[in-house]
């Protein structure tokens, strides 16, 4: 079992050394392999469970409400403007 | 006075025989002594709970709204929000982050009146089984200073167990509150999943995770899941149902009682020191009048598998918050926005946490979506299918909570598959979302092992009375 390291690790948008591709393919080829053992089972009739307990969708009423203060929100931000988080440039 | 149990400190309260504030001093001369071995803790907050145990002692003392918690020290897990305190989940990415907003169950705590001792020690993102993967430090078994406390919840059930804490809250994805407290002998509750909130708590795997207690006895574990438990409008999936007065269910008598014994989970895998001890307990279980069968739950198998496709692809979705731009660690080298994501991603997760990420995005990317997520989705109804099968006839049903007791520090360190097998006995109750409880029952060289007693959705009362009963005829829980 071998995993594409370098296209899943941009699908997570996940920075990796050269030795953590080497570790983490090696150690997740053992746990899919370990995985097989789903194969076994005939599930092809049995449907998915998602939530063990039994869920419905919440709705509460469209009303306005204070939110929590803005000031210790954005004082947790790398980089903050004027209440804006400041991100690199995204386009040239 | 700190090796005392909070039902009886409370008496010492309201008796006037000691005061909060004594009491929380006290806790924190012990944290002083002992905190440099055990490292429990990844924040005090001292000031704080000096001033939370001053307003106890006037609730006390003017004897209004004097709750089982008023006064009473408890620690809380560092992956619970703490408004105006560091909640750091034990990663570097969050190492500096300051939580907005109180997570309700720490509301509820704060309501109670009890004393916040500080933040908790876990495996990074509570994703392991043994604590080694705090990105922040190594906390150790108080039981055994060369051995791991166990996880995620290793610091709360560290701290209890070394008297640095009389409560301390958990949480639990696959094991994270009951593996600890076998590990330090100590009690530790995993709720049906909805019947605490989870508002607040940093999610790992949102179909998963709840919140309990860990306690030093059964009485205290629930009398904190009492402060902790009820429908909550701010988490969508907790449930309205009424929360019984769990105290009430705290009755000795079993007789009749209907104990299965889980046939997968006493075979090949489980040591022989660990069998023994649970054996034992099954014919006390037998003395105290309980009705014992053998119980077979098949697709336990298949468990191990099916947890680490689920949880990891849950984790790899929740995680993509961490990313840099609105709080926490961000990587100074970025030249645009997607170095920054990988650089910052890079540089703040640890090695588990990255496997799981890894392994979640591959279990649901394109092409291998059906193949892995969907296949474990649906042997995730087999497993829930099975419990449900087993539970119809019985009451409860037990097993070892690990195949082991605790090991030592770096044994599985390098190798995460074996450490994912030792959660053979815990991972399949998350995956059903029934609760279960781990108290202690045992000794092997002087290291604790804990039994495991699984009950149907929303009957928390039936497995507190189970181990209530256990625990009043045996005296695993006061061995220290």
């Amino acid at each position: 079992m071998e995993i594409n390291i370098e296209h899943v690790a941009h699908l997570a948008r996940l920075g990796l050394s050269d030795e953590e591709k080497k570790t983490f393919s090696k150690q997740l080829g053992n746990i899919l392999q370990y995985a097989e053992n789903l194969n076994k089972l005939d599930i092809s009739d049995i449907s998915p469970t998602s939530h063990a307990i039994l869920m419905e969708n919440v709705m509460r009423d469209d009303k306005v409400e204070k939110c929590q203060d803005i000031e210790s929100i954005m004082k947790n931000g790398p980089e903050i403007e004027e209440n804006m988080f400041k991100v690199p440039r995204i386009m040239e | 006075m700190i090796d005392k149990t909070a039902h009886e400190l409370h008496d010492l309260l309201i008796k006037k025989k000691i005061s909060s504030v004594e009491l929380a001093e006290k806790v924190f001369l012990r944290i002083e002594s002992v905190e440099p071995q055990i490292k429990a803790y990844i924040t005090l907050t001292k000031d704080e709970a000096i001033k939370q145990a001053e307003a106890a002692d006037k609730r006390l003392k003017e004897n209004k709204n004097v709750t089982l918690l008023t006064g009473i020290p408890i620690a809380v897990k560092d992956n619970m929000c703490t408004k105006g305190i560091l909640t750091t989940c034990a990663s570097k990415i969050l190492a500096n982050y300051i939580a907005p907003y109180d997570a309700t169950v720490v509301t509820k705590l704060k309501e109670a009146g009890s004393v916040i001792i500080g933040k908790t020690n876990l495996d990074e993102f509570a994703m392991g089984s043994s604590t080694e993967n705090s990105g922040l430090q190594i906390t150790k078994n108080p039981r055994d200073l060369e051995r791991v406390p166990g996880g995620s919840s290793g610091g709360s059930a560290a701290a209890v167990a070394a008297n640095e804490a009389i409560l301390a809250t958990g949480s639990d994805t696959g094991g994270s509150i009951r593996q600890p407290a076998s590990f330090c002998g100590i009690v530790g509750l995993k709720p049906t999943y909805g019947r605490v909130s989870r508002y607040g708590l940093v999610a790992f795997a949102s179909s998963l995770d709840q919140i309990g207690p860990l306690a030093k006895d059964v009485t205290d574990a629930a009398i904190l899941l009492q402060v902790m438990a009820g429908y909550d409008p701010k988490d969508s999936t907790s449930v309205n149902v009424p929360v019984p007065d769990y105290q009430k269910s705290l009755t000795t008598n079993i007789k009749g009682l209907k104990v299965g014994v889980i046939k997968e989970l006493m075979g090949e895998g489980i040591s022989a020191d660990v069998k023994s001890a649970i054996k034992s307990a099954i014919k006390k279980y037998e003395e105290l009048g309980a009705v014992i069968s053998e119980v077979s739950l098949p697709s336990f198998e298949y468990a191990v598998s099916t947890y680490y496709l689920i949880a990891p692809a849950e984790a790899s979705s929740n995680l993509a918050r961490f990313d840099g731009v609105k709080y926490g660690h961000r990587s100074q080298e970025a030249k645009d926005l997607i170095t920054m994501y990988y650089n910052t991603r890079r540089e703040g997760f640890g090695a588990e946490v990255k496997r799981r990420i890894i392994l979640g995005t591959y279990a649901l990317s394109a092409g291998y979506y059906d193949a892995y997520y969907l296949k474990a989705l649906k042997v995730r109804t087999l497993i829930k299918q099975d419990f449900e099968k087993a539970l119809s006839n019985c009451d409860v049903l037990v097993s070892p909570t690990s195949p082991t007791v605790a090991f030592k520090i770096g044994e599985k360190a390098n190798d995460p598959l074996s450490m994912y097998l030792s959660d053979i006995a815990t991972i399949p109750v998350n995956l059903a979302g029934i609760p279960a409880i781990s108290i202690p029952c045992g000794n092997a060289n002087n290291l604790p092992i804990g039994l495991q007693i699984m009950g149907k959705a929303f009957d928390e009362e039936t497995i507190l009375k189970a181990a209530y009963a256990f625990e009043q005829n045996t005296d695993w829980h006061l061995k220290k």
